[in-house]
């Protein structure tokens, strides 16, 4: 396989946008990321979407090539990717594939959904969807009612608090308030967000990600032809993608992701790197169990200790190692399609210094999580400076 | 009918619009006795982790248990 780089990247704002369709989102951020990589349309040889559900949120089909097209890329393999809230890290990761087998040299990955045309609910059922409908939701789940009841069986087991996940939204707003481009831009206390209106218990308002409109997009090349279009590129060190049942009830325990575990596992080895060397990380805080349960899958800390190692600010931008310094999917939006090369982006950022009033000290290894549903899908990116 | 203890549970205050008009209600998943787990709703009275429950009628095709 072939060293793989990221030579241009590109995004949105996240935002509730009313006066923004799927496409000019998609084109924006694609727009960008060729800018970036001062390349042009008709360089790139074979294109990727990851979108969530398109057909459903604004009833339109057959997305990749109405996207490619739309931002000129024309006749080249143009492919969609679902995995749920996974689908645009899955598209990453088949990417990476062609570019690390030498199939192709130029390849563009753009994420995309747009979600705020529908009312609440009607979103609910459409995410709702990504779980096993014969079983688990046809009992009226929702995927926060999954991750509550994921929280609900850790506070049991490990003795996490409340207040432990309380502190992941409180952290990751403050972080999002240092982000132009994140949805929700407001620093929080921890009586606010221990008191917002129940969900699923015991997960509140603060504890859920947000309803958001947005895209991202990637450019990438080999590694020996980086420097033909980026000045500071970035190095795809490890990467890998694997899947677990869909339905909770299935699994033996839901306090651990296997997924997440096998993924980690693998990019760690690919990369050469242990847990403990990862200097920050994007995780898919969906909900704010989540970030505290891939804390644990991914080896930042024992078992169970997630909950105090996040209330204790090892995860804050300040932090022994912080976690979604972007402001992650609970304040800088989780336009699920868009998600996981959101991620890439943001670990981009940082690792090339850019990343502005959010910018930490120790950029130069990072590590992207991307988890499709309660757990089906994950894929776990390694990135380094080239 | 099905009887077990529950291994987690919530109770869900914003439903998917097919079931807006039974907020709040509860949902556990249930170990049952003779192995395996199944995803129910609560009747009755709430549950916690390690209540023993038992299958009441299904309502609509959906499984439903209660306290013991």
């Amino acid at each position: 396989m072939r060293p793989v780089a990221l030579v241009g990247i590109g995004k949105t704002a996240f935002g509730a946008f009313a006066d923004r369709n799927l496409s000019s989102l998609a084109v924006e951020a694609g727009e960008k990321c060729l800018r970036n990589a001062h390349a042009g349309p008709s360089q790139v040889e074979s294109f990727y979407l990851g979108n969530f559900a398109g057909p459903a949120f604004v009833g339109q089909n057959h997305l990749a090539p109405y996207v490619s097209t739309a931002l000129g890329i024309l006749g080249v393999p143009a492919t969609r990717i679902e995995a749920a809230c996974a689908s645009s890290g899955s598209a990453f990761f088949h990417a990476w594939t062609e570019v690390a087998a030498g199939v192709y040299d130029l390849v563009m990955v753009v994420g995309v959904e747009k979600m705020t045309s529908q009312p609440t609910a009607r979103v609910s059922q459409i995410l709702a969807e990504a779980g096993d409908c014969s079983g688990e939701m046809k009992v009226g789940s929702t995927f926060a009612s999954l991750f509550a009841m994921i929280a609900r069986r850790h506070m049991h087991e490990f003795g996490t608090r409340k207040e432990h996940l309380s502190m992941v939204a409180v952290k990751n707003h403050a972080a999002g308030a240092l982000n132009p481009d994140a949805h929700m831009r407001k620093a929080i206390t921890l009586e606010q967000a221990m008191a917002a209106k129940p969900i699923a218990e015991p997960l509140n308002l603060y504890d859920c990600s947000l309803v958001s409109d947005g895209a991202a997009a990637v450019l990438l090349a080999p590694l020996e032809r980086a420097r033909e279009f980026a000045a500071k590129p970035v190095r795809v060190l490890g990467i890998a993608q694997c899947s677990d049942y869909l339905a909770l009830d299935q699994k033996a325990d839901i306090t651990t992701f296997p997924a997440v575990r096998r993924a980690g596992e693998l990019a760690y080895r690919m990369a050469g790197v242990s847990a403990r060397e990862i200097e920050f990380a994007e995780l898919h805080d969906c909900f704010t169990i989540a970030e505290i349960v891939a804390t644990e899958d991914l080896g930042f800390v024992e078992k169970g200790r997630g909950g105090p190692y996040a209330f204790a600010g090892c995860t804050s931008l300040a932090g022994e190692r912080p976690v979604n310094t972007s402001g992650g999917l609970k304040a800088k939006g989780h336009p699920v399609g868009a998600t996981g090369v959101a991620q890439i982006c943001d670990l981009v950022l940082q690792i090339r210094g850019e990343a502005g009033a959010r910018q930490i000290v120790r950029h130069s290894l990072g590590l992207a999580e991307n988890l499709g549903g309660s757990g089906a899908t994950c894929v776990v990116t390694i990135l380094g400076a080239a | 009918m099905r009887s077990g203890i529950v291994y987690t549970e919530t109770v869900i205050w914003s439903a998917p619009e097919a079931f807006a008009a039974d907020v709040p209600y509860q949902t556990a998943i249930v170990a049952l006795d003779g192995g395996g787990r199944v995803t129910a709703r609560v009747a009755g009275d709430r549950v916690a982790i390690g209540d023993r429950v038992t299958e009441a009628e299904p309502r609509n095709g959906i499984p439903f248990f209660h306290k013991a």
